[in-house]
């Protein structure tokens, strides 16, 4: 297609991608507010607009007027950098995401995802969420404090423990599907079983990595049981202790943005990505795959908000034993048996 | 003729020499870490123009986002301070700036005129993931074997290191 077309479909794509994704960052907050409140027996935000809707547009405004302080004893360079780091890095993996088949608008097809389809579409989301363990470390070291310091190395030192678990996991997906491109690993999820059972991967062999995907991604999102980086905040200090105001935000919107991308990254390997039932008119047709992929993603969302509700939090010494003793030989064993079953 | 990759591999070029100058010109070992991270992320750009896309992934998710990861925990945890200036240090500035630019000039030259080399075109070297991993494990697996072990005695010796010596558990326990 030409250089015009491109250009515009690409900016198109992007803006209502970011405005969505920054959105859902702000309703996935008032989400787990909602349902963490109902599941602990209490209404969670109901007084500003209908159902506490409009709970996230106050919030936002409120973090705008606060005082933004910066200590007078903080590394300042690093202290501005590191917030912008992590949303930087939390927000740009959503790029190569597709979220439904190629759109036909006149003379030419349009794929779903911002850039067009990358032959390492898979490496590259790994890629980025390896850089954005930098956000959490600088901002702990740059902080100049003994609390910030520990918080921030810990946490990175968890988020670095268990990406590799992570990607191994994908591994056995990767190894079913033949390619890292993500479109192609959608497309190899197409079909029933027995006429009524989906090919997804969850359900064609991949049902332990799905679980060690699920467990690896709680601790790569620090969220609960995996959280104690951020409990330590809630009771001495963590590598958000200095920050105040949209420093704090952006902290907070790179935690919420990573979940999201994560929950996409699930459904596309495990879950199917936008394959389900289609039927109707073209415009139905376009939609509706879009309409799949996203409750896919709302039910994966649910599930983490579920678990957050429901489980105590490791101390760190078990996380960190967990995650290396346990979580990675069982994720070694999985690649193992899926390089085997697909050898004979 | 001036192409957008042309202009490509000059900005990540630049991007890559300009991190590596300020890594040596920084006094601060985290400012020194950082600009590393930049010069790795520049060559993964590198890596894309000659078409080794995987190599370029690779690059960022094992040199740019763990090893570094690893530099820059040891600079926080041994709370590194700022580079003292000794008069060592300055003769050696003195001395040794010119004399690195006569000798990379001299080696530039030699190499652009002496060796048989031509220059690489744009995507020479297409290094889709099935490719090396054909390449990985029928044409170099005894190299890919080797360096495997010698990373498992990296591992081990690491591990020796950090625990405590058994003598000093020993008597501790008399």
């Amino acid at each position: 297609m030409p250089l015009w077309v491109y250009i515009l479909a690409s900016v198109i794509k992007s803006a209502v991608v970011l405005g969505v994704l920054l959105t859902a960052v702000a309703y996935t907050v008032w989400l787990e507010r909602k349902v963490v409140g109902h599941m602990q027996n209490r209404w969670g935000p109901t007084r500003v607009g209908p159902f506490g809707l409009l709970q996230p547009a106050a919030d936002g405004i409120k973090f705008l007027f606060k005082e933004d302080l910066t200590p007078p004893h903080v590394y300042k360079p690093l202290y501005i950098a590191a917030p912008m780091i992590a949303v930087i890095f939390a927000l740009t993996s959503i790029a190569v995401i597709p979220f439904g088949n190629p759109v036909q608008v006149g003379n030419y097809s349009i794929p779903l995802q911002i850039t067009t389809d990358v032959n390492i579409g898979l490496l590259l989301i790994l890629g980025v969420t390896s850089i954005g363990v930098y956000g959490v470390a600088l901002a702990g070291w740059s902080s100049n404090n003994k609390y910030s310091l520990l918080g921030g190395l810990r946490a990175s030192a968890q988020m670095v423990s268990y990406e590799i678990s992570l990607g191994l996991s994908l591994v056995g997906v990767l190894i079913m599907s033949g390619s890292f491109s993500l479109n192609d690993i959608v497309r190899a999820q197409q079909g029933h079983f027995l006429g009524i059972i989906p090919r997804w991967n969850i359900f064609h062999g991949q049902f332990l990595g799905f679980f060690i995907y699920l467990i690896a991604a709680y601790a790569e999102t620090n969220r609960i049981p995996f959280d104690l980086p951020e409990a330590e905040t809630e009771l001495v200090a963590g590598y958000h202790t200095e920050y105040s105001a949209m420093k704090f935000a952006m902290f907070f919107m790179a935690e919420y943005a990573n979940m999201i991308t994560v929950a996409c990254l699930a459904t596309l390997m495990f879950l199917g990505g936008w394959n389900g039932p289609i039927f109707g008119p073209y415009a139905l047709q376009v939609i509706l795959p879009v309409f799949w992929f996203v409750a896919k993603v709302f039910v994966f969302l649910f599930l983490y908000i579920w678990v957050r509700g429901t489980l105590p939090r490791f101390r760190y010494d078990q996380l960190m034993a967990f995650g290396w003793k346990f979580l990675l030989p069982l994720a070694l064993f999985n690649l193992l048996a899926t390089a085997i079953a697909v050898a004979l | 003729m001036v192409s957008i990759h042309l202009i490509l591999f000059l900005v990540f070029g630049a991007v890559a020499v300009a991190g590596a100058v300020n890594l040596l010109a920084q006094t601060h070992p985290i400012n020194g870490a950082l600009s590393l991270i930049a010069v790795m992320a520049a060559l993964a750009g590198e890596y894309l123009l000659l078409g080794a896309e995987f190599v370029a992934a690779v690059q960022v998710i094992v040199y740019a986002g763990a090893i570094m990861v690893l530099f820059v925990f040891v600079i926080m945890l041994l709370n590194a301070g700022v580079e003292e200036r000794t008069k060592g240090s300055r003769v050696a500035i003195i001395v040794g700036v010119p004399g690195m630019l006569i000798g990379s000039v001299l080696v530039a030259w030699i190499l652009l005129t002496r060796s048989g080399t031509q220059s690489v075109p744009v995507g020479a070297l297409p290094g889709a993931p099935t490719i090396i991993g054909d390449l990985l494990f029928h044409q170099f697996l005894l190299p890919f074997e080797v360096t495997s072990i010698l990373i498992l005695i990296a591992i081990m010796g690491a591990v020796v290191l950090a625990s405590k010596p058994q003598a000093v558990q020993k008597r501790k326990e008399h």
